[in-house]
């Protein structure tokens, strides 16, 4: 059982949640995921550490309410339990000194950025960080990156703030050297990121979210084809070099089963299951 | 004056009395079990065939040594408590086994009545007494007095599992970590309801747990403790029992589209998630009408009938012929009375999707034997010119399962196999490492639940040895 010690809104649908969880919290680092189950009939559901505190002994993760679980999970308060929290999974990030580093984050993987920014600062890298998100209210952790990077940059798909889409990216790319690329966010941006930096030739690092169910190597649903090689997310990844994932295949692979999920979501709603009273006939 | 009769020779029927099965037509549509267990009569009837032999050769066959002939004598006198008694001095896991086990290759072949009819069916009857023991209440084993020392074990599956039951009688203090939220192991994830109920592996998880294993679920060893770690901590002995849990794919082009699923996707989302109930479950399972499964073991035995029964037209494509096949014989039957079709002598080229990236067909290469290989099997060869293509829309993939390299890779000194990635051991499980043991499929490669269990047995008695004689 994990004692869930706070839950926040991070940005309309996006979450943020620290759970107690002593174990994982004194192992745990930057890079690596843990996978929630809640209740008996609920599914494994992976979530990329987001932050962690040792001596308190908990872990944090943000989350988009899109899909059943994370729809049950935003609806948690603080006291409740959670059934299963295993962890930490997957390989942690390289955390060394690379010199000039550009992090890039979108949606709701910003939260994990933030621990990666810390890491790298804390390893003695200057960091350039770029946040960005569809629109503007969706955009959060705009202070508290300002304060951990050395340079920031802000950027909305509609333009409502900061700069239009990732376009801006090129020119700092032509302007400043890097030794190093880190992006975690949505596949179309991690997608379009690797190919800017490709130029460059700036070792990129994407953080994949693929499709799990036990997330521990065993079922081989993550699978992502990398430099022409079959790859697991999960005990091989989660990070790979940007400039060797097949992204399009990924983007496939993550819709496997979007009818499914959206009927399950859809059910629970029909059912009263978020308590908002709206579809309840 | 009386005459002396001859005694008269028991007569002993030839034929086994038949188990109760649901009907194929039914049990296609369910996931209930499919065999149903003897009643009290026909479990007396079958024990009564047992010659009680002086020399009993039936336990030679039997990977845990269970005094069988003692548990049916016990069975025949219907002294039902005492013979379940008598099964779990050596098995922790009767109800498990006596579903599972292959005994027609083990205790089977060396029983006696064999050489004149069917042999005594030994794996029904012990089931027979698990199941009554189940009904009955479970009744506690005797415990040795603590012995203070403490032993880690990685992975509650058949091997962890019988491991931790005969350590903690020995008076040892036993920790059990499991990966999973739930334990037991293939027996919880792999082997279908169908065929292995999941309440009878939580009841025998139970009863393990409740001769005071501490069980820790969602505590991966090497991510949370490595093993070193652990040794460290105070844990004197460790077991590793972590499994075979990596699928094997075939490496052909199209592999990752959509619909194509290995075996262990296939199964984990069926049995451990319960997809078979989805939308009441969470985890959904896309299938469509026409599934191909590729393999020819249990567990694509263990697909394939689970495909049926969520409404598919199931063919098993094999690359030997039916006499290689290396599933059971009575999973075989099984399979092909609820409907399946068999394709032997073929593999397959390459899978072509849809414009989504769903499956949508594959190209296949006829085979043919050649001389036989390392396994002892007859080598298939590809014919040239025989490439042909089906129309599918969900392949499954069991060819194989090899272990996860977890431990392996945060475990120095501990030697493992480079190619197959098992972990080197002696006879008793030993491994390179001082006080570490490992046993079952990480150390054999996938193999069956029984020769798990036997190697977690005879690797508790050597950690026992080694804890007992250690200064």
């Amino acid at each position: 059982m994990h004692k869930v010690v706070a839950i926040e809104e991070l940005a309309p649908k996006i979450k943020w949640m620290e759970l107690q969880a002593s174990e994982i919290a004194a192992k745990c680092r930057p890079g690596q995921f843990v996978m929630l189950v809640l209740g008996a009939k609920g599914e494994r559901v992976p979530l990329t550490i987001a932050g962690f505190d040792r001596k308190k002994g908990t872990i944090s993760f943000a989350f988009n309410e899109v899909g059943k679980t994370t729809k049950q999970l935003g609806l948690l308060k603080q006291g409740d339990n959670i059934e299963n929290v295993l962890g930490p999974l997957g390989n942690p990030s390289e955390i060394g000194k690379f010199g000039n580093v550009l992090c890039v984050g979108g949606g709701v993987m910003i939260a994990p950025m933030h621990l990666q920014v810390q890491a790298l600062r804390e390893a003695g890298n200057k960091v350039t960080t770029a946040i960005g998100a569809r629109i503007k209210d969706l955009l959060f952790f705009e202070d508290k990156m300002k304060q951990l990077s050395n340079k920031l940059y802000v950027a909305t798909d509609d333009g409502s703030q900061g700069y239009q889409g990732l376009g801006f990216l090129k020119e700092i790319l032509e302007t400043e050297k890097f030794d190093r690329c880190v992006a975690m966010g949505p596949v179309v941006m991690m997608k379009q990121v690797s190919e800017m930096t490709k130029p460059f030739g700036i070792p990129t690092i994407v953080t994949l979210t693929p499709i799990m169910v036990d997330g521990m190597g065993m079922c081989g649903v993550c699978r992502i084809t990398v430099a022409g090689k079959m790859k697991f997310g999960c005990i091989d990844g989660p990070e790979f070099d940007g400039h060797q994932v097949d992204f399009d295949e990924l983007v496939q692979r993550q819709r496997l089963m979007l009818p499914e999920e959206r009927l399950s979501s859809m059910l629970w709603e029909m059912h009263g299951g978020c308590k908002c009273g709206r579809n309840k006939a | 004056m009386a005459e002396t009769k001859p005694k008269p020779k028991p007569k002993i029927k030839k034929e086994a009395v038949e188990m109760p099965k649901q009907a194929p037509k039914v049990r296609v549509k369910n996931f209930n079990e499919v065999a149903l267990g003897y009643s009290e009569e026909q479990a007396l009837e079958e024990a009564s065939r047992c010659l009680q032999c002086v020399k009993p050769q039936c336990v030679t066959g039997c990977p845990v040594e269970v005094p069988i002939s003692e548990f049916i004598k016990c069975l025949r006198e219907k002294k039902y408590a005492e013979g379940i008694v008598t099964i779990k001095t050596k098995n922790a896991l009767p109800a498990v086994c006596g579903r599972v086990c292959p005994q027609e290759e083990q205790c089977q072949v060396t029983c006696v009545v064999g050489r004149i009819g069917e042999p005594v069916s030994i794996g029904r009857l012990e089931r027979y007494l698990a199941d009554w023991e189940r009904e009955h209440g479970f009744q506690k084993p005797e415990k040795a007095k603590p012995t203070g020392k403490k032993i880690a074990i990685v992975g509650a599956g058949p091997a962890g599992l019988t491991a931790a039951a005969d350590l903690v009688k020995l008076g040892h203090e036993v920790t059990l970590f499991e990966a999973l939220h739930l334990p037991g192991g293939v027996l919880i994830y792999g082997i279908p309801e169908f065929r292995l109920p999941k309440a009878i592996v939580r009841n025998e998880v139970n009863y393990i747990v409740n001769l005071g294993v501490d069980l820790r679920l969602g505590n991966q060893v090497g991510r949370i403790h490595t093993i070193p770690e652990l040794m460290k901590s105070g844990y004197e002995a460790v077991f590793i029992g972590s499994g075979a849990g990596l699928p094997m794919f075939l490496g052909v082009p199209g592999e990752n589209l959509g619909g194509i699923y290995s075996a262990n996707e296939f199964l984990i989302r069926v049995n451990l998630m319960k997809a078979y109930n989805f939308p009441d479950y969470d985890t959904p399972l896309r299938l469509g009408k026409h599934v191909v499964v590729i393999g020819g073991g249990n567990v694509a035995m263990d697909c394939a009938r689970s495909s049926m029964r969520l409404g598919a037209e199931v063919c098993l494509l094999y690359r030997r012929s039916r006499e290689e096949l290396p599933a059971r014989h009575e999973e075989i039957e099984n399979a092909e009375e609820e409907g399946l079709v068999c394709k032997f002598l073929a593999a397959p080229l390459r899978f072509n999707g849809d414009e989504k990236g769903w499956v949508k067909s594959m190209e296949c290469r006829a085979m043919e034997l050649g001389p036989p290989d390392a396994s002892g099997r007859r080598r298939p060869i590809p014919i040239k010119g025989s490439e042909f293509t089906m129309e599918t829309d969900t392949v499954i993939i069991a060819i194989g399962q090899t272990p996860n390299p977890i431990i392996q890779r945060t475990t120095e000194g501990l030697e493992a196999n480079p190619k197959r990635g098992t972990i080197i051991v002696d006879e008793n499980g030993k491994t390179s490492l001082d006080g570490v043991y490992a046993g079952g499929d990480v150390a054999t490669g996938a193999a069956t639940v029984i020769s798990a269990m036997g190697m977690g047995k005879k690797a508790a008695k050597a950690i026992h040895e080694y804890l007992m004689n250690k200064k």
